[in-house]
């Protein structure tokens, strides 16, 4: 057993209501600057829709993540290995600047400028890039609330699999759904951003799993870029290296949530530690898609049991880290309670971001019958909701509904269970029932209760001590360190010529 | 001026002022600003024609850098197989193709940056002088495989000897100063070339990854452990 520890996270999709809160948080700290414009290492997408940058999850386009090559071995789908050599002087998978969208601004110059004439002078659409007139046709959340449109919904790469028949109710006005995806980098325990960089300039932190870009080592290969098949690097056209999600490692290292975290206005966001067993991610990465989501969750180790505390203690992580896993949020929503699943995990990067799946309204119209909310089964408005479930279990099952229905199934007893405790509009009996069902118990459900409808931040962000102080004085003069802490360096990141 | 004076500027003290500038500078640049390090890729922003462009050039360019170095380090091997006048002629045929593609890649790098507004944003100064002088170096290239063939044999066999005399620190231009002028000016557009690399964007060809094909696929870094 090798004990590493990981900062993780889940999100629980329920309670996002579309805000673009985090999104703008995000901006305004890390890359509201020249060269920066387009990237929005949060944001938050409709869904089903093509999301940013369009399409990212067709990996037929971007080839993005592993595969199995023919003899069992991972293999970069991309530009692996000796693909590079052809290949680094054109990446032929990486999408460009129209896939995600023209930053622009507007030329509120003119509004003074302007001659006197007999209109009113207008603010005309710029791009931030080169100053040219633009004419804006998408943006980073274009497809914002469009569930049902034919050219967002109608073309999510999710819906394969779905029947004919299910596609038509998505986009029939009646039946219009959607639910939102807030997506960050996903701190994947076998990313292909990290395996794919020739220079070796990203790299996983030992001690919190951390995923960075070193960014005096890059030298613009943009092998990451087309690697991520979560498209969470980004190309940086002016300075000429590749950013990512730092997880606002700064904040972390000083007891502080990341900036979306932190901001979240429906409070869907949790992070907390996970101890997993290192020496096992290969051979997790390599099961086929449906064993995937169980193999990724029996990797994590439970923080409470001694043999995994020793084994923890031998690999130098300290007691104030072991504690914060054993207090993690995450550990019970992905391990304790199995309601949050990692996204498209049959990319194989193993994220460590993990979604509690949304519930969905129940379907509104039904030929020729009534839908009753009380049912002998129980769970008809899950397998009938709005949302097929088939377009869940391709998010978040490797297209396999058994994860997802698991989740979805209990979030619904806890629902059933509170009612009855407080509305009284349901019977305990029925209310039990439901919760055995679901693979629940009355503690537990309180207890997902508490910690999605209750939490405050501590239950929420439980951010271990990161003891980057000792380290930083292990290497370096303090006050040295000081005058470069941060994003830059001395000197400044100055664009070579 | 000085006939012999002239030559001595042109073809022992421009190169070692180039050569001097290209090590102090490459080595300076990349302890002060390694983050300047950087191929400055511009797919991101024109990914059309890039392909077009780029990649002829880059085989091109990259094949005929590694044929003067073959000449520069051992002569004798081409000398060698040019003994043999088929053999000569496919090395000869070979090299102008090479040369031809790496012309036509760099027009392609030209008018793709020259036309674009996007590109013309991240195109420097710097950028359009280094450009003017690899066209102006790789024309005079095609243009002697044209009019002074067997280049290849000739190039081994005077000017290696030459280029040995300056790197011996114990420089010969009897060999040079016969040459036709064209040959001149490509030599002399070279060494200028050289001095100039380390102000340029060509830096990103001594940083081409070479421990990745060996290295294990994922990176940890630990604190307190040097990289
Ligand atoms: C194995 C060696 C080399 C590698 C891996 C390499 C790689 C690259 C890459 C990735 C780019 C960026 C292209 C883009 O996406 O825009 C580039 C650009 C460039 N390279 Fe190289 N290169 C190599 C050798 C050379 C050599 C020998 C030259 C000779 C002069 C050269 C001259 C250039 C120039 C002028 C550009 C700018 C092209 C443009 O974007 O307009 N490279 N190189
Ligand atoms: S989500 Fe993408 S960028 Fe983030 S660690 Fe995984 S592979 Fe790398
Ligand atoms: S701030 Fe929170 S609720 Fe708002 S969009 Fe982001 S994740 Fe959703």
């Amino acid at each position: 057993m090798n004990v590493r520890s990981q900062v993780s996270m889940v999100f629980h999709l329920d309670k996002c209501i579309g805000c673009h809160t985090c999104s703008v948080a995000c901006k305004n700290v890390w890359t509201d600057r020249k060269g920066a414009e387009y990237m929005w290492w949060n944001n938050v997408e409709t869904k089903p829709g093509t999301g940013y940058p369009t399409k990212w999850e067709d990996q037929d386009k971007y080839q993005g993540g592993w595969k199995k090559n023919g003899n069992g071995k991972l293999e970069i789908k991309s530009t692996g290995k000796a693909k590079i050599i052809p290949n680094i002087f054109h990446n032929p998978h990486m999408p460009s600047l129209d896939d995600y969208y023209i930053p622009w601004t507007y030329d509120y110059q003119n509004l003074f400028n302007a001659r006197e004439g007999s209109d009113q002078p207008t603010a005309k659409p710029i791009s931030m890039i080169d100053g040219e007139e633009v004419d804006v046709e998408s943006g980073p959340n274009w497809d914002d609330d469009l569930g049902g449109s034919p050219i967002y919904a109608e073309n999510d790469p999710n819906l394969e699999g779905l029947t004919d028949q299910q596609k038509l109710q998505l986009s029939s006005v009646e039946r219009l759904v959607f639910f939102y995806l807030p997506r960050i980098c996903n701190h994947c325990l076998n990313p292909t951003c990290v395996a794919s960089c020739p220079s070796g300039a990203l790299y996983k932190r030992g001690e919190d799993g951390i995923v960075l870009i070193d960014q005096k080592k890059c030298r613009a290969w943009r092998s990451c870029v087309s690697a991520c098949p979560y498209k969470k690097t980004y190309f940086n056209w002016f300075t000429g290296k590749s950013e990512k999600c730092i997880l606002c490692f700064p904040r972390l290292e000083t007891g502080q949530a990341p900036a979306c975290f932190h901001s979240c206005v429906g409070r869907i966001r949790y992070l907390g530690v996970l101890l997993y067993d290192a020496d096992r991610l290969e051979e997790v990465a390599k099961l086929p898609d449906d064993e995937l989501v169980e193999a990724q969750r029996s990797m994590i180790l439970d923080p409470n049991d001694p043999t995994v505390i020793a084994a923890a203690k031998k690999n130098g992580i300290t007691d104030g880290v072991i504690d914060s896993a054993q207090h993690s949020p995450v550990y019970r929503f992905v391990k304790e309670w199995g309601i949050a699943l990692p996204p498209h995990i049959e990319y194989r990067t193993l994220p460590m971001l993990f979604y509690v799946p949304p519930m969905s309204p129940v379907q509104a119209s039904k030929p020729e019958d009534t839908i009753h909310h009380e049912s002998e089964e129980f769970f008809h408005d899950i397998d009938s909701s709005r949302v097929p479930m088939q377009f869940l279990a391709n998010l978040f099952g490797a297209g396999h509904e058994g994860v997802v229905r698991y989740a979805l199934a209990k979030q619904k007893a806890v629902r059933w269970h509170r009612r009855a405790e407080t509305v009284g509009d349901i019977d305990r009996e029925t209310a039990d029932r439901m919760l055995r069902a679901a693979d629940c118990t009355r503690e537990e459900a309180d207890a997902i209760y508490e910690l999605t409808a209750l939490c405050t931040f501590e239950d929420r962000f439980v951010i271990p001590p990161m003891h980057r102080e000792q380290a930083i004085e292990m290497m370096k003069e303090p006050h040295e360190h000081r005058t470069e802490a941060g994003f830059g360096f001395v000197g400044g990141p100055r664009r070579g010529l | 001026m000085d006939k012999s004076f002239f030559d001595q500027f042109l073809f022992v003290i421009l190169p070692y002022l180039s050569l001097f500038t290209f090590f102090l500078m490459t080595v300076y640049r990349y302890r002060a600003q390694s983050f300047s390090y950087s191929s400055l890729s511009s797919q991101f922003l024109e990914n059309e024609h890039h392909f077009w462009a780029v990649v002829p050039f880059h085989y091109g360019v990259l094949v005929i850098t590694v044929g003067h170095l073959v000449a520069i380090f051992i002569p004798r091997s081409i000398l060698l197989w040019n003994s043999h006048p088929l053999r000569l002629y496919i090395l000869e045929i070979s090299a102008l193709a090479f040369g031809l593609l790496t012309l036509i890649g760099l027009v392609g790098i030209v008018i793709r940056r020259a036309t674009t507004t996007r590109i013309r944003k991240v195109t420097s100064p710097t950028d359009w002088i280094l450009f003017a002088m690899l066209l102006a170096l790789v024309v005079s290239g095609v243009a002697m495989a044209l009019l002074h063939p067997w280049g290849s044999s000739w190039f081994a066999s005077n000017l290696t000897p030459y280029l040995w005399s300056i790197f011996k620190l114990n420089p010969d231009i009897t060999y040079v100063t016969s040459m036709p002028a064209l040959v001149k000016f490509h030599i002399v557009l070279a060494f200028l070339t050289v001095g100039f690399f380390p102000f340029t964007r060509l830096v990103h060809i001594l940083v081409i990854p070479n421990p990745y094909l060996w290295r294990k696929p994922q990176v940890v870094r630990w604190y307190g452990k040097k990289q």
